[in-house]
């Protein structure tokens, strides 16, 4: 097996890192370029803590090799928004009461970011669909959905 | 702890050519790699530990839907989410690709991959640490099946939700290799066997899916724990002609999920078109696919209440497309 320097797009910044062909997305977020805000759950797609945006579509860090990913734009939480100027989605989950271990709440950010970039005005039904693969152990989901419908109704954001 | 997959060379194709050839020189230990959401798992489990991953993500002759020569083709490498929203595909195979896994998952899994899946099994599927004290399985290259320990075969199940549907709607697939390649009807992809479920040579790439433009209903009805991801604890699919109302014609009952490969149910089709469509009949022909199936206690829940609700399923599905075709059996509904 051989390493190789892969240059990624990341959060709109080309990101060169030296990975073996075996690494999954998720290992060169986190170990290798420190963005830790994505999150390492069951590491078997089947809890959705580790969706990042490819192109804009939220998809599992964890299943998706890193190779497979070159000549895309990766998104990751920390490209959504910061401390300084958050997501109006951040803002939203933290007024909301939408996180409470927050564990799942950066891939529920992220997925919900996706919504309401490729379509204009989600119903409930919408979003308790896009976001059906993100567990959530803690809230119940009713405050997560209520913080992205706060969103959804303020037009685009 | 992050899961680290096993070593091995990764090899990125362009072209469907390069790729046949690839696939042809490499040894039993390479492996096709799709969207890769059921295979990292697997690998990760060290259930596959292959020396060479051919990865055909940048293979783009093996995408796209096209409608021509009256029927519709679906490229092997397609997203399934790309399915769910196609226009040009039929509405009872976009139903189905919708009930698999996550939408996440269907964001990177390709239709192709799914017809491919691997069998699955409450044994097989477990951490290797757990496999090794325990002691491998057949499928695991051990010598004893722990789910029916005295038998010689494995039966880990086909949990594809496509398949019964696709084979359902009359479905055929491409398979091309380096020397040629072949049509064949999707049902005749698989064969019964929990390790090699699949008739495919090693050599052969399923390119694309044909499905012919017949008139007719078809749907698909998947029974699972948790309706957001799971896998189908029993699956069936159904289509038939109508020549007139309450007569059924070319009748296909498919289950999934419960056999190491889709599983026709002639008997149950050979009763609908002797006795046409009635809340009778189809409580009968319901009966009947329950009692032609043996299911073994191998993946989610028990057995016995696997067996117990494909009655059921068949029935539901049936019922299902009887309203769709004849508004006057609509109240004739029996939960």
């Amino acid at each position: 097996m051989s390493e190789r320097i892969v240059t990624l797009s990341v959060n709109g910044e080309p990101r060169s890192v030296i990975m073996p062909d075996n690494a999954t997305l998720l290992e060169i977020l986190r170990d290798h370029l420190e963005l830790t805000g994505t999150k390492h759950g069951c590491d078997l797609g089947e809890c959705g803590a580790c969706a990042v945006l490819v192109d804009g579509v939220p998809v599992l860090s964890c299943l998706v090799l890193a190779r497979d990913t070159e000549d895309h734009q990766i998104t990751t939480i920390e490209g959504l928004g910061n401390g300084a100027a958050p997501d109006p989605l951040q803002v939203a989950f933290a007024e909301f009461g939408a996180a409470q271990c927050g564990y799942c709440t950066p891939a529920m950010v992220i997925t919900a970011r996706a919504l309401l970039d490729g379509h204009g005005s989600p119903s409930e039904e919408d979003i308790r669909a896009a976001i059906a693969g993100n567990l959530c152990r803690c809230t119940g989901y009713i405050k997560i959905i209520e913080a992205i419908e706060s969103v959804a109704s303020m037009g685009p954001t | 702890m992050t899961t680290h997959l096993p070593t091995f060379d990764y090899r990125r194709p362009t072209s469907l050519g390069e790729a046949v050839r690839l696939i042809s020189s490499g040894g039993s230990s390479t492996v096709v790699m799709a969207g890769g959401t059921d295979l990292v798992p697997k690998m990760k489990r060290r259930q596959l530990t292959p020396s060479t991953v051919i990865s055909l993500s940048r293979v783009t002759e093996m995408q796209g839907i096209r409608y021509q020569d009256g029927a519709t083709t679906i490229g092997s490498g397609t997203l399934l989410r790309e399915v769910v929203a196609s226009r040009l595909v039929p509405e009872p195979l976009r139903l189905a690709a919708a009930t698999v896994a996550s939408p996440h998952v269907r964001n990177t899994a390709t239709i192709g991959g799914n017809l491919c899946l691997d069998t699955r099994c409450n044994y097989i599927d477990m951490p290797e640490g757990w496999r090794i004290a325990n002691g491998h399985c057949l499928k695991d290259g051990g010598d004893t099946c722990w789910v029916a320990p005295r038998q010689e075969r494995c039966w880990a199940v086909h949990a594809s939700d496509v398949s019964p549907i696709a084979i359902a709607m009359h479905t055929n697939v491409r398979l091309v290799s380096e020397t040629g390649e072949r049509i064949i009807p999707l049902e005749d992809l698989y064969a019964n066997d929990g390790i090699n479920n699949l008739t495919k040579r090693r050599d052969e790439l399923l390119v694309e899916l044909k499905i012919p433009s017949i008139e007719m209903r078809a749907s698909y009805y998947k029974l699972r724990r948790r309706g957001a991801i799971d896998f189908a604890l029993v699956g069936a699919a159904a289509s038939f002609a109508l020549e007139e109302a309450g007569s059924a014609e070319d009748v296909r009952i498919v289950l999934t999920g419960i056999a190491s490969a889709p599983v026709r149910v002639f008997e149950a089709e050979q009763f609908l078109v002797a006795e046409g469509l009635s809340p009778g009949s189809i409580v009968e022909a319901a009966g009947i696919a329950g009692s032609c199936v043996r299911t073994q206690d191998n993946t989610d829940l028990g057995s016995r209440y696997r067996k117990w609700m494909i009655p059921v399923a068949v029935q539901r599905v049936l019922e299902g497309l009887a309203m769709n075709t004849n508004e006057r059996s609509a109240d004739r509904g029996t939960d």
